[in-house]
């Protein structure tokens, strides 16, 4: 029994609290910023994916009724009521666009109906029953248009997470397939993740001797090549891309020295297509590859290569089994830093690529830029947000599996 | 005569120079090593040790000279085919790799049989008193443990030979002198031929057959822990191994070995003489603390001397007097038990010639480690 020595936990904390305090005190500041600046508006952003306001804010009454609609064949009177009552308002009022539009992205011509249907009613025309609708126009008596309005009355949807799958909830309730020509995300969603996970192998197969060189190098001489990896961060992205071009294209110097080596006879296509989108990709992340590789493998004591060849290893078993193994955590974070920072590139793709070779996020750009529907914007990067946490968790179960 | 047994290795005028420098780091270097023999290299530090036994294993190149095994020439023979365990000063252990898994490296590369490797790994750990931690990972190991396995891994493989760079530079004073103990047991257990590399002079008597003194890539003496200590080849090696005085005086007269010095002092004493040295000759005379005597125990000694006290240091297991002479040198002295010292006492001291070396003055360094140690 050792009583003199023996250490109060309570006494402990108490002097490891305060400091505890004072340390979040100073990165508080930094937190607050981030809150303001960057989660809350994201977090704004994509939960636009699973709500839908545009018809509840401007046809308050109708958002009502077609909530307590059942949705089996065609509405009654009063709802067709209320909703031709709401349309005629909102198209005096000048606001029908924002639920035309949004009726729209789900049925195509709903824009036109509804626009036909209010100036009808605004010059005079009865609209106090479904009958007075479809008087009007007989599309009235299709339920798929009331179906749409009512799974777009709100407050939460699952329309712009289907479509971003290449889905749609038809008229019966049930998750089916958009047609064959509106089905495009599900391809460029996997396009994204081939090109990705190409652009993540190509760096790994040229960075790893490269990051190897640099590690092995003394210092010295190892700090003007770690200059020369690190080039590319500092070019912008538009120069470096349209340097490619210049070395690429039909008439580029690439084609130039292959077609006077005698290698080959008519230009090859280098640009403007996948082969493309692959070379200028892994140019651009190649030193975010090397980098945490590099690091790895400073870390690596040299002395325990020289203990796997006393022990009778040859050379290629030692790097087999002691050194390949030990720089696998590097290999990881930076194959998994390229994947992912891989599957948001979209100006890369769209200067160096073919129609075919968009990626995703040239997608999310259109909606968030061109076309408005961010519920859609939302959508696919919610999509797309999925993947990335994955190999993020990933990331860190391999880290704590390999030591490093 | 018996003919010696063949040496199992053998350097003949092994020279290393870094990168074209002028300086060699290990020079002349001319040694044998017999088998089942414990053989220490000892030195300061930069004293070329670790490049010795770095160019045994393979990793470093002689620039002159060979180094054979068994009579054969190393020259051509590459790291991993020497079959020689070496345990690093850092330990240089897989880290991406259990206990187990470490020990079971050098034997699943030389395509041994899954289940006889399970059965050496378990030998190996009992060896070093490992049982059962086999399945650890490194990371949950302590220091003293770690070495083990470093140990253990270089041993199990059978090598020829086992090299260790100051294999327990790291670790605490008793947890070094617990795993001396060990290792010492397995060399004889196993009749290991180790090729062992220290700073730590205790170190080396405790555990050597053979001692090797380096100073700046040159061998100062080879020999016994006791004929190292007992008998010093040179001012270096006097103050290097043990604890020594060094008093610095001028040589008045020269009787074959026995010499007369007039230390800076004044004092008159007698030293036996080492190496060549004339009266006029500028010498440093050393004597070991526990060779001073003090009171009646001086009446045989032929140098007695009046010192005076100038502080007891206190060390546990025994005491050590700091004491002046009338000239104004210091001197250290092993505190007899029983005899109360005052400071400022005066105190007849003397010690005899046989234990009093005059060496040539200009390779004494009065605190050979500096902050080293
Ligand atoms: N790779 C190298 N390149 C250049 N010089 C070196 C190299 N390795 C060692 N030296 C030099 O050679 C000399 C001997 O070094 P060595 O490592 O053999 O010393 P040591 O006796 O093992 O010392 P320590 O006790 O500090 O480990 C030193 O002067 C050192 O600076
Ligand atoms: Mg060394």
């Amino acid at each position: 029994m050792t009583p003199s020595i023996s250490v109060q936990p309570g006494s402990v904390r108490a002097t490891r609290m305060p400091r505890r305090w004072w340390t979040f005190a100073l990165v508080a500041p930094l937190l607050l910023f981030l809150l303001a600046s960057f989660i809350v508006p994201v977090l704004m952003m994509l939960s636009r994916a699973v709500t839908d306001h545009e018809l509840a804010d401007s046809w308050p009454k109708s958002a009502a009724a077609l909530s307590r609609w059942d949705g089996e064949g065609l509405p009654d009177d009063a709802l067709a009521r209320t909703v031709a009552a709401e349309m005629l308002a909102t198209r005096q009022a000048g606001t029908l666009n924002r639920v035309a539009n949004r009726l729209n992205y789900d049925v195509v011509g709903s824009r036109t109906l509804l626009y036909l249907t209010a100036d009808r009613m605004a010059a005079g025309a009865p609209g106090n029953s479904l009958a007075d609708l479809v008087r009007i126009d007989p599309r009235w008596a299709n339920r798929t248009y009331w179906s749409a309005m009512r799974h777009a009355a709100g407050p939460l949807t699952s329309y712009y997470l289907l479509a971003s799958l290449d889905r749609r909830i038809d008229a019966d309730g049930n998750i089916a397939a958009v047609s064959r020509e509106q089905a495009v995300f599900v391809d460029i969603f996997l396009r994204t993740f081939k090109i990705s996970l190409v652009v993540a192998l190509l760096c790994t197969m040229l960075g790893y001797p490269v990051a190897y060189l640099l590690a092995s190098l003394p210092e010295r001489r190892a700090n003007p090549l770690l200059i020369l990896v690190l080039l590319p961060f500092w070019t912008s992205a538009l120069v470096r891309t349209t340097a490619w071009v210049v070395l690429l294209q039909t008439n580029g110097v690439v084609n130039g020295l292959l077609e006077q080596a005698g290698l080959i006879d008519a230009p090859l296509q280098l640009i403007y297509n996948r082969l493309g989108v692959y070379i200028a990709m892994t140019h651009v992340l190649l030193p975010f590859f090397i980098l945490p590789l590099y690091g790895v493998m400073k870390g690596i004591e040299p002395s325990a290569m020289r203990a796997a060849s006393s022990l009778g290893a040859t050379p290629l078993t030692a790097f087999l089994k002691v050194y390949l193994p030990q720089t696998m955590p590097g290999v990881a974070a930076g194959a998994i830093i390229v994947f992912t920072l891989a599957l948001g590139y979209y100006i890369t793709p769209a200067l160096v690529g073919g129609g075919a070779d968009q990626m995703i996020s040239g997608s999310i750009a259109f909606y968030t830029n061109q076309s408005l529907n961010w519920g859609m914007a939302a959508a696919l990067s919610l999509l797309l947000l999925i993947p990335l946490l994955l190999m993020v968790f990933a990331g860190r179960t391999m880290a704590r599996t390999v030591p490093a | 005569m018996a003919s010696a047994p063949q040496p199992l290795v053998e350097f003949r005028g092994v020279e290393k120079r870094y990168g074209g420098g002028t300086r060699p780091a290990v020079a002349g270097l001319d040694l044998t090593v017999a088998k089942g023999e414990f053989l220490t290299l000892l030195g300061p530090s930069g004293s070329g040790k670790t490049t010795t036994l770095m160019m045994l294993a393979g990793f470093e190149t002689p620039t002159a000279g060979d180094i054979m095994l068994d009579g054969r020439s190393l020259a051509k023979q590459p790291p991993h085919k020497r079959n020689m365990g070496v345990v690093f000063q850092n330990y240089a252990l897989f880290p991406h790799m259990s206990v187990s898994q470490n020990l079971a490296f050098p034997l699943s590369v030389r395509g041994m049989r899954t289940q006889d490797i399970a059965a050496r790994v378990d030998e190996a750990l009992a060896l070093v008193r490992l049982d059962g931690l086999g399945h650890r990972r490194l990371d949950a190991l302590s220091g003293g443990q770690r070495q083990r396995v470093a140990l253990a891994r270089a041993l199990i493989f059978e090598p020829d030979l086992v090299l260790m760079d100051e294999p327990l530079g790291a670790l605490d004073r008793q947890l070094r002198e617990k795993l001396q103990a060990e290792i010492k047991r397995i060399q004889r257990a196993l009749g290991l031929t180790i090729v062992y590399v220290t700073h730590d002079q205790s170190e080396a008597l405790t555990l050597s057959d053979r001692i090797v003194v380096f100073a700046d890539g040159a061998v100062q003496q080879i020999g016994s822990p006791q004929s190292i200590y007992e008998h010093p080849a040179n001012a270096f090696v006097a103050g290097f191994v043990g604890e020594n005085n060094g008093l610095a005086g001028t040589v008045t007269a020269r009787d074959g070995d026995v010499c007369e010095v007039r230390l800076d002092g004044g004092e008159a004493i007698r030293a036996t003489a080492i190496g060549n040295i004339a009266p006029g000759a500028r010498v440093v005379t050393t004597i070991r603390p526990e060779h001073v005597g003090m009171d009646n125990g001086i009446d045989s000694y032929c140098n007695r001397l009046d010192a005076r006290v100038d502080e007891l240091v206190y060390h546990g297991d025994h005491s050590r007097i700091r004491a002046t002479l009338p000239g104004g040198a210091t001197l250290t002295i092993c505190a007899p038990r029983g005899r109360g010292i005052e400071p400022a006492e005066a105190l007849p001291i003397g010690w005899c010639a046989d234990r009093c070396f005059a060496f040539p003055a200009d390779d004494w360094v009065e605190d050979p480690l500096g902050d080293a140690q």
